[in-house]
């Protein structure tokens, strides 16, 4: 069909740019894409990976810059202009209709008016053919994190696309669902098709792309075949300079300290038809020590931090006990006052009020703990002494930011989430329940952020961490317990823990006989 | 084809942020003036006898000040349930109710008098207020019911149940059968602030206390940050361990006390006595004067004054040139939508989206425009 298929590329772009007022998202990217390659498209949270993204499937319009296709000058005005050209595209984010099936999903987007019936034929042998089970008629409500992500591929598939983009596919998956997601890459890079592949992490782009384009603040710093670089090289590329490696001192005696969080046979039923039951979860956060939970996302970790942080009580008053005392029955000021302090997984609109100053943010869960210092007799706020205090967590987490104090939308991702645990390391909390505490944060602040958690841990306090990223909980914990489906296996401490055995209980392997199938095997 | 889209702005201008009621006043203005020559009357001659005539004398001052009084009260109230994102429409009804309950002791007990029937009055007025106010509040956190819906529909149940009364139960024997109670002993009036100068009376200064006394709460105290969080991201304020049912009860209870306060004051001091009607609509004019006020207590003392002199200069074009008095009704409506207008245009700038831009659409309208013909 094409003209040439030898001598050009696919995709050629040039000197593409896009300007969201003062901030220059992408300032004149160039990126070449061959036919029958994967490329990968690596950056920091913020590199303007999205916007490029973006302006290559239509939903955003260049603000300069010219798109060739197969030679081609185009012009890509919506997203439907896209999939004409033969660009498809798997969202990080889902946008699927839980209480419809998978096949009136699929049928929503082709809108060619074929019945679901043939639709639903045509996914199932696609399916099979590249090696993504699914079942078409199965309600997306019911389906995992992992399988949703197969309905995205197989709807992206049906129409026939010379280039997929994919953004960020892993994040969402086990590490055996990645294996099985590479094998369908690399047999649709041999059948011709090219992959653009977003992602941040750098093991996974060095094993399956070809070649990788690295972004910086919204520029090209360089391409590069990533089998030829080191993961830390690449890292280099995308941050600009080294990023300093976690310390994690080992503790001694942890047996002998006392537990801080207390979790007793937690159960809780689902608030809504697509939430998940937590299952009779048990779990001790030690004086000290930093337990990670792992898991696919969706498995029962939002519902989980919300019972433990108190903003959904419980029956038994007993199922969470935080310093030796029952807190099930306490609101999450209660719990606070016991000496707990909570970082939830949303920055804006959950941690923090977006519109408020950084200094009212500081009240937002203080008001209570610090009563006497920042609240007066008869209720009056006092203004001076949480300016001053807040000034001494931006000071101490390193936050950058453009006006004294700011309201907390107007920072980045990074620096909010800087200030949003900074503001709860200054109380020195006994206990401390953190849900992603590095989602969306660029390298330098998460390794940050990281050491701050084990150095609390070290002075004395229980740290829970619950966490998509893998490497992350292996930089920082002591022992991993694994969620799936609202259940919570035996935290495997850090020298037994490996890739694979975390892996095969997130994949949802029986958390009592994990242990006795990796002997046997 | 020509299609118009509303931007988010990035920043919000802090200056015209503060000049908007200014402009959307200024913009009422020229539209009252192209109404007024509509209807045949010199612009400039009617903006004299609706905006100045009024307020050129010290009497006239006490007149507007008696209709500010109930507008500043009701608003002061409602801008703490605005911020909380609560909706209570119907002020109204508490005004009605508070008015109702306050008079209980002058109606019920005539003989009763000395210092301590009006301070009882203005107790019971604010309680009524209150209570009818709760009515919503319970509904909502219970039932999850729309405020917007049950504390409008409440008003119309107060205004029948007044009606009701002082053509029933509470009517006047000695009033030769019209609808009212009777005359308020001197103990149960609220008394003039001056009364050689004019006839306001001691309502102003308890709305000048209350938006002192809001504008504390909201800007300086923990309670006010509660309504502030609460009202901009309820999932935060969740978090920060606020109850948002607690915080219902309060924007309704808080706003239905001054509410009724301001209805037992209109009764014991501009009217002295129920009637079957008690208000002319100051419980949804307050809502204009919350929001032209900028939802913050001092500014809703200068709003509740602009909108008190659209009542006395409808009155005033009505007896010197003859037009009806619902020109008060026109003008308070345009200012209402000239500040709600001038409030989105600071949020959002207008982009205008010509054809070129959208051509497979404007491809598919033009294809459609034909069909749509043939189907008529």
């Amino acid at each position: 069909m094409s003209a040439n298929q030898d001598g050009t590329n696919l995709l050629e772009v040039r000197g593409l740019t896009k300007i969201f007022g003062t901030l220059t998202a992408c300032d004149h990217i160039d990126l070449d894409i061959a036919r029958g390659e994967i490329h990968a498209l690596l950056g920091e949270n913020g590199a303007g990976k999205s916007t490029l993204v973006k302006m290559l499937f239509g939903s955003l319009e260049p603000n300069a810059g010219e798109i060739f296709w197969n030679g081609q000058a185009v012009r890509i005005s919506s997203p439907g202009a896209a999939k004409k050209l033969g660009i498809g595209m798997v969202f990080q984010h889902f946008s699927l209709f839980e209480a419809l099936t998978a096949a009136e999903n699929i049928a929503l987007s082709l809108d060619d008016g074929s019945p679901i019936s043939s639709i639903a034929a045509k996914a199932r042998a696609l399916s099979f053919s590249y090696g993504l089970p699914l079942d078409p008629d199965s309600l997306v409500g019911d389906l995992s994190v992992g399988e949703r992500q197969r309905i995205e591929i197989i709807r992206c598939l049906l129409q026939t696309p010379q280039l997929i983009i994919l953004d960020e596919p892993t994040s969402v998956l086990t590490p055996q669902e990645a294996d099985k997601l590479f094998e369908t890459l690399e047999r649709l890079r041999s059948e011709g098709k090219s992959i653009l592949y977003i992602s941040h992490r750098l093991e996974e782009v060095k094993r399956i792309c070809d070649r990788a384009t690295v972004l910086r603040h919204g520029k090209v710093v360089g391409h590069c075949n990533p089998r030829e670089e080191t993961a830390s090289s690449l890292a280099r590329m995308m941050v600009g300079n080294e990023v300093q490696a976690v310390v994690r001192a080992p503790v001694e005696g942890i047996d002998k300290a006392q537990p801080l969080l207390e979790i007793r046979n937690l159960n809780r039923k689902p608030a809504t038809p697509f939430s998940i039951p937590l299952k009779g979860i048990n779990l001790n956060v030690r004086a000290g020590e930093v337990i990670g939970i792992a898991g696919v996302a969706g498995n029962g970790q939002g519902e989980f931090f919300e019972t433990v942080s108190g903003e959904v009580l419980q029956q038994d008053a007993a199922s969470v006990r935080i310093r030796g005392k029952d807190a099930g029955g306490l609101t999450i000021t209660g719990r606070r006052l016991l000496g707990a302090a909570f970082v939830p997984e949303e920055r804006l609109g959950h941690g923090a009020a977006p519109r408020m100053k950084l200094s009212e943010n500081l009240l937002l869960s203080r008001h209570a703990t610090d009563g006497k210092a920042f609240v007066g007799s008869g209720g009056m706020v006092k203004s001076a002494a949480i300016q001053a205090a807040s000034q001494r967590i931006i000071e101490a987490m390193d936050v950058r930011k453009s006006a004294p104090d700011p309201e907390a939308a107007a920072l980045s991702g990074g620096n909010l989430q800087k200030f949003i645990v900074g503001r709860e390391l200054d109380r020195r909390p006994s206990v401390m329940v953190v849900n992603q505490p590095t989602w969306g944060v660029d390298a330098g602040a998460a390794a940050h952020i990281r050491q701050a958690l084990i150095e609390l841990s070290r002075s004395g306090s229980a740290v829970l961490v619950i966490s998509q990223d893998l490497d992350e909980l292996f930089e920082i914990s002591d022992a991993i317990a694994v969620m799936h489906n609202g259940e919570l296996s035996r935290p495997i401490p850090i020298a037994e823990a490996t890739f694979e055995r975390v892996g095969l209980l997130m994949g949802g392997a029986e958390p009592g006989h994990a242990e006795h199938t990796l002997e046997t095997a | 084809m020509m299609r118009l889209e509303l931007v988010k702005r990035p920043q919000r201008s802090m200056l015209f942020s503060a000049l908007s009621p200014f402009i959307a006043f200024a913009l009422t203005i020229i539209a009252g003036a192209v109404m007024f020559a509509l209807l045949g009357v010199n612009p400039l001659t009617a903006f004299n006898i609706y905006f100045i005539e009024p307020i050129s004398q010290v009497w006239q001052l006490h007149e507007l000040a008696i209709k500010a009084a109930p507008l500043i009260l009701i608003a002061v109230g409602l801008s703490v349930c605005y911020k909380a994102n609560i909706w209570n429409i119907g002020a109204e009804g508490q005004f009605i109710l508070g008015g109702i309950v306050g008079s209980m002791v002058p109606v019920l007990f005539p003989q009763f008098e000395g210092p301590l029937v009006l301070p009882l009055m203005l107790l019971l007025g604010m309680v009524g207020g209150a209570a009818y106010a709760a009515i919503p509040a319970l509904l909502k956190t219970r039932f999850g019911t729309n405020e917007i819906l049950t504390s409008l529909m409440l008003v119309y149940v107060a205004q029948l149940f007044l009606d009701w009364l002082v053509r029933g139960p509470w009517r006047d024997p000695q009033g030769h059968g019209f609808p009212q109670t009777i005359q308020f002993n001197d103990s149960a009036v609220l008394p003039e602030l001056m009364p050689d100068a004019g006839r306001a009376n001691w309502g102003f200064v308890f709305a000048l206390v209350a938006a002192v006394l809001v504008w504390i709460l909201m800007s300086r105290m923990l309670k006010g940050f509660e309504v502030r969080v609460l009202g901009s991201s309820p999932r935060a304020g969740r978090f920060a361990g606020f109850g948002l049912n607690r915080m219902v009860f309060f924007a309704f209870l808080l706003s239905g006390a001054l509410a009724g306060l301001a209805g037992i004051s209109e009764v014991s001091g501009a009217i002295g006595q129920l009637q079957p009607v008690i208000s002319p609509g100051y419980g949804f004019t307050a809502i204009i004067v919350a929001f032209l006020g900028r939802l913050n207590p001092l500014g809703i003392v200068a709003a509740g004054l602009v909108l008190a002199l659209t009542y006395l200069g409808g009155e005033a074009v009505q007896s010197a040139l003859g037009i009806s008095d619902k020109v008060a009704r026109v003008f308070q409506g345009m200012l209402l939508f000239f500040v709600l207008g001038c409030d989105t245009l600071i949020h959002y700038r207008i982009r205008v989206i010509g054809l070129a831009l959208t051509k497979p659409e404007g491809v598919a309208k033009l294809e459609a425009a034909p069909k749509l013909k043939e189907a008529r």
